[in-house]
Order: C-alpha cells, then sequence, then structure tokens
C-alpha cells in the first residue's frame, strides 16, 4: 500500500466516522459499535470486496453480511461515500419516509441480507458459500460478526458446519471491541483465546490490529488463505474508536445527542479533545 | 365393524380401475417424488439436520444437492436462507418439534421476513411421535407457522396427498410447513390437488368433519360409524390450512347442524381457531365440537395406542358426536324451535 493509498483510506474512513456521529442524534444510533468497525468496513469496500454500486446483482459479486447489524451506521456511511446511496439520504435515518433504520435491511442498495438479531448471518453466509461451492463459484462471502454475539450457541454451531464443509470462500471477521452490551465481555462471558476458539473448530485464524491498514492489507490479500477451511480474523479494536470521550466506555454503547454535542464531538474527531457530553447515552434498546 | 390401521376404504367404488392392489397405478413415495422433482429441477436442494429417515437414498441420487448439517437446526435455516438468497429451492427436513421450535426465530426472521422459497419438512407431527414423549410432540406447529406473515401451510393426509401436493408446493414462491405424514391412504383422494382447496369426500348435511393430516384417517372411520347410524355426514380434508378454503367450511356453517374440528394439535391455533376465526370474521354462527389437545401433552405410547387413551379413535370420535347430535335433538325438542322437523329425522 503506498502512503498516498492509506492515506486516502483514513480520509474515508475520517468521513464515514462523521456520518456515523451525525446519526447519533434526534433519535440516536449505536454510535460506539459503529464506530469500532468502520475501519474494516471501509478497507473491505475499498480493497477486499470484488463488489461496486454498479454490480450490486452480479453473480460473481462478493457478499458482505453484517451479522451485529447495529453497527449499520458505519455502513450507511460508507455507502453514502461510495456512492451506493446518495448522501442525502443519511439525513433520513430513521425517517418513515426511508428506511435507514436501527438495524440493516434489503432495501438499502448494497445490504445483501438483513440483520439485527444477533447470531443468524453467520448461518446465511454458509448458505450462500455452500451454494457457490456447488456452481463451482468463484465469489467470496464475507461477515462480520460482535465479539458479544459470539456468546450465540447458532455461531458455534455454524464454526462446525463451514469447517466440516470445508469453506475456504468464507470469511467471519469478528470485531473484537471488548464490549458486549453494557459490559466487557472478559467480565460477563469471557471469550479468550477467541483465536484459539476458531482455531480449535478447524479455521484458520489471523488476529490483526482492526484499526491498522497496513495490517488489514497483509491479512486480507490472500484469500482463501488456507486451502479447505473456512478463514477467521480476529479484529482487535476500540469501541468508540475516533472519540476520546467515547472510547472503551461501557456506558456508551447506545447515544442520542444533541446538536450541540455532536458539533462537540465532530471536532473531537479532528482535535482528540474530549467533550463534556451531558446526555444519557446509555440506553438499553 | 373392525376399524384398524391397514383398513382401506375406497369411497366411490365405480372407479375401481385406480385399485392399487391390481398395479394399475404404483405407489410413489415421497423420497420418488422429491428425486424426480430435484431431477427437473437443479434449483431444489435437499437439506436435513441429521434426520434422514424420509430421505435415506437422497445423498446418492442428488451428490452435492443434499446438504445434511448435522444436528443444528439454526444453521440449517439460515444456510437455508442464504441458498434461497442464491436462486436454489431448499427443501429441510427435520423433526417437527424441533424444526418448528428449536429454529423458530430463524424460520421467522431470514424465512419469513425475506419472504424466501424455503420448504420446511416437519417429521412426526401431532400423534405421529407415538411414544417419544413430550419432547418430541409437535403440537404447536401448524400455531406457530401460520402465524409467521408469508408461510404456507400443507397438512396432507397421508403419503399420497403429500407426493400429489409437493410439485404444487415446491413451485410456489412462498415458503411452505409442510406437515409430514408417510401414512398408508385409507381413501383415495381423487379430487386434483389444489393450494387452498379442500377435498370434501361426503356431501352429507347432520355434521361436517373437518380435519387435516394424519386424523383423516380416524375421523374416516368415524365417518363411516355414523353413516352406519343413520346420519348423514360431510367430510372435509382441509390439505392446506394457509391458505385455507374458506367457502368450503363457510358451505358447511350453513348447511350443516353440527361442525367437527379433528385435529392432532393443541386446541389453540389450529384447526379450531381458523375456524373461530373465519366464523366470526363473516359473522356467521355456528354449532362446534373440537377435538384437539386441550392445554396438555399426550400420553406417550404406540400410536393406536394413543389413540384409544387419548380418545382419538374412529369409534370413540363417532360416540362424541353421536352425543353432540342427540344433545342438539334434545335442546330442539325442548325449544320448540322450528328447525325440531329437520332434526327429527336423526
Amino acid at each position: 500500500m503506498t502512503d498516498q493509498e492509506k492515506i486516502e483510506l483514513e480520509l474515508l474512513a475520517l468521513r464515514v466516522r462523521e456520518h456515523i456521529i451525525s446519526m447519533a442524534t434526534d433519535g440516536g444510533c449505536f454510535i460506539g459499535a459503529s464506530l469500532s468497525c468502520a475501519d474494516l468496513i471501509v478497507y473491505l469496500y475499498s480493497k477486499v470486496l470484488r463488489i461496486s454500486h454498479q454490480t450490486l446483482k452480479d453473480e460473481n459479486r462478493d457478499y458482505f453480511f453484517l451479522s451485529k447489524g447495529h453497527d449499520v451506521p458505519a455502513l450507511y456511511g460508507t455507502f453514502a461515500e461510495l456512492g451506493y446511496i446518495e448522501k442525502s439520504r443519511l439525513e433520513n435515518h430513521l425517517s418513515t419516509n426511508d428506511s435507514m433504520y436501527w438495524h440493516p435491511n434489503s432495501s438499502i442498495p448494497g445490504i445483501e441480507f438483513h440483520s439485527g438479531s444477533l447470531g443468524h448471518l453467520l448461518s446465511v453466509a454458509i448458505g450462500v458459500a455452500l451454494d457457490i461451492k456447488i456452481r463451482g463459484g468463484t465469489n467470496r462471502v464475507f461477515v462480520i460478526l460482535g465479539d458479544g454475539e459470539l456468546n450465540e450457541g447458532s455461531i458455534w454451531e455454524g464454526c462446525l458446519v463451514a469447517a466440516a464443509y470445508k469453506l475456504d470462500n468464507l470469511v467471519a471477521i469478528v470485531d473484537r471491541n471488548e464490549f458486549q452490551a453494557n459490559v466487557r465481555t472478559e467480565e460477563l462471558i469471557p471469550l479468550e483465546s477467541v483465536d484459539k476458539k476458531f482455531a480449535a473448530f478447524g479455521w484458520f485464524v489471523n488476529r490483526i490490529n482492526g484499526h491498522d491498514f497496513n495490517k488489514m492489507e497483509l491479512a486480507f490479500s490472500r484469500i482463501p488463505m488456507s486451502f479447505d477451511r473456512p478463514t477467521a480474523i480476529i479484529a482487535d479494536t476500540i469501541r468508540g474508536k475516533g472519540l476520546p470521550s467515547i472510547e472503551r466506555r461501557a456506558d456508551r454503547w447506545f447515544a442520542n445527542f444533541t446538536h450541540e454535542e455532536v458539533e462537540m464531538l465532530l471536532d473531537e474527531l479532528y482535535s482528540g479533545q474530549e467533550s463534556s457530553l451531558s446526555s444519557e447515552t446509555l440506553m438499553v434498546r | 365393524m373392525n376399524y384398524t390401521a391397514d383398513r382401506r376404504v375406497r369411497y366411490r367404488p365405480k372407479l375401481s380401475w385406480f385399485d392399487r392392489s391390481k398395479g394399475a397405478l404404483p405407489m410413489m413415495t415421497y423420497e420418488g417424488k422429491l428425486k424426480e422433482l430435484a431431477d427437473l429441477d437443479h434449483r431444489i436442494v435437499v437439506m436435513t439436520a441429521e434426520n434422514r429417515a424420509a430421505i435415506r437414498n437422497l445423498p446418492q441420487a442428488l451428490g452435492k444437492r443434499f446438504i445434511d448439517v448435522g444436528i443444528a437446526e439454526q444453521t440449517m435455516i439460515g444456510a437455508a436462507a442464504g441458498l434461497a438468497l442464491r436462486g436454489r429451492t431448499p427443501v429441510v427436513h427435520s423433526l417437527a418439534t424441533f424444526l418448528t421450535l428449536r429454529a423458530f426465530e430463524f424460520i421467522r426472521t431470514d424465512v419469513g421476513i425475506a419472504n424466501l422459497p424455503v420448504k420446511l419438512v416437519g417429521g412426526v407431527p401431532g400423534f405421529l411421535s407415538e411414544a417419544n414423549g413430550p419432547t418430541h410432540q409437535a403440537l404447536e406447529d401448524v400455531s406457530l407457522m401460520r402465524g409467521i406473515p408469508n408461510m404456507k401451510v400443507f397438512c396432507p393426509a397421508d403419503q399420497d396427498e403429500l407426493v400429489a401436493g409437493l410439485p404444487h408446493i415446491l413451485k410456489d414462491k412462498s415458503p411452505w410447513y409442510i406437515r409430514f405424514t408417510a401414512m398408508e391412504p385409507v381413501v383415495e383422494h381423487y379430487d386434483q390437488f389444489a393450494i387452498g382447496k379442500a377435498e370434501v369426500l361426503v356431501e352429507g348435511m347432520d355434521v361436517a368433519l373437518l380435519t387435516y393430516g394424519f386424523m383423516n384417517r380416524e375421523s374416516w372411520y368415524a365417518k363411516e360409524i355414523l353413516e352406519s347410524k343413520g346420519f348423514s355426514v360431510r367430510f372435509i380434508n382441509l390439505r392446506t390450512l394457509k391458505p385455507i378454503d374458506e367457502a368450503t367450511i363457510l358451505s358447511a356453517a350453513k348447511e350443516c347442524s353440527l361442525l367437527v374440528t379433528i385435529e392432532d394439535h393443541f386446541l389453540t391455533g389450529g384447526l379450531y381457531s381458523i375456524l373461530s376465526e373465519i366464523l366470526v370474521r363473516h359473522e356467521r354462527r355456528a354449532r362446534v365440537l373440537p377435538m384437539a389437545l386441550d392445554g396438555r401433552w399426550f400420553k406417550p405410547a404406540l400410536l393406536n395406542d394413543v389413540l384409544s387413551y387419548e380418545g382419538f379413535t374412529g369409534g370413540q370420535i363417532a360416540s362424541r358426536i353421536i352425543v353432540a347430535l342427540e344433545e342438539k335433538k334434545r335442546v330442539l325438542f325442548t325449544d320448540k324451535s322450528e328447525i325440531v322437523s329437520k332434526d327429527d329425522s336423526l
């Protein structure tokens, strides 16, 4: 990756974060998780996925599934930047005039399948990967899982099945931001060593920094990473990444800020100076 | 009269050319029909959560289009949705109780919301789980599946009807729940299968028997007994519970003095509920005798013992209906209502 490419990715990720922050008002959004996976989503759509807004229905396209659907603002923001949807459409967030709500749905160009209930889209991705195998296709299937989502039994069912069917066209990316909704994963249902868990289920595992584009380039440059095995990429991330006043705070998960606070946070994104937030940010949805 | 499981009744003797014992038409199995359809239509994939009882020969026949995910109903349904996204028609198999209960949210959320053409085949529903016990008793499957928007429900009386209906169900673009049975038929199904069309086997006026699935068998025996006692019976095999044949039900409500719903399902959410909804929606009154499991599981045992223990043999069903009809007659005589003359013939 050239320096120029890296700078472009970083600028794109900043603009996506601006969109995410702007969606955290007038009803709000799941800001913490959206910020943790923003770099991953930006990198996948910019450099990895064989898809563009012109080839959304192409038979040979790569598939992307967002299994932990509550971080969909990162996807909305990326889609707006890459031309999948009009930027002005982001202003319709939560409006009954559109369908840009708190979880993904397939009426948005680029979203293959709805999610919201955790533990579903690994199995849907397995079905797509199975069909590609049956037909001898070259498409690949990517699915982002949350680390809290790994509590769901259906994830581990899916891990067994994907390994049994040797789905080397399947890549699961765990957004390892160390938090579930209200608490740290390790304080509730410890996941470590999460990489060893996937390896024990027969997956090829790579663990990377989920905010470092150079590391992503190395990890995603060769897929399948292992012949006959599905790939798991454990991406260590920071919940709320980019906003020091949100980062790694258990009480800042879902947020509905005032317009003034949104302005402060947009400044904070560039200055790194913590904003003083008064809005109640921990809302259970 | 001895109404045993093996007794076959042909209700239209004039069509004796159809008699299987003479080999006029070979018996088609579910598995054979599914293979035939899968050979013709390569979109069809057959899936199972390691329940191969009805599809033992399909792994060899279908190759990669046979997918066994192991004992993982949730993953099977999610993967079926994924396959359907790619244009496939997945036909998925598991025991009815595990399929509809363990994977319910996956069915509702992945198949139902997306309205994908996934066909859910639930094995040993209702009384057919025999001695397995309540863990295996699918007695709310119809209730749950019909409650999902887009989902349709097919409850074949026997293997013949299952085989006759299967091409229609697989061709339809909706998700379907098939309440599986491979029982030998007690009647020949002459009426061509049509989605949403009930099969009316006899057009009597005193009492209408409404049933679906396996309970067709015992209900048919009950009908024989009632007729032998001089009652005029209407026999309605609903075939699909969603969509349901409202016209046939409303005619029965208008023309017959008693409607009887017979089902191996909880009283809540099944045919009795469906009938009640239809009557209310159309502002009709009818006298209804429901026969279902009212808020309880059944005694686990071999099938015929279950039936007699629970009061669902043809003879027991007939007896309860006769009591209800006699009660009706007594009430009418007491009331001196004008319908008495009609019921007097009983």
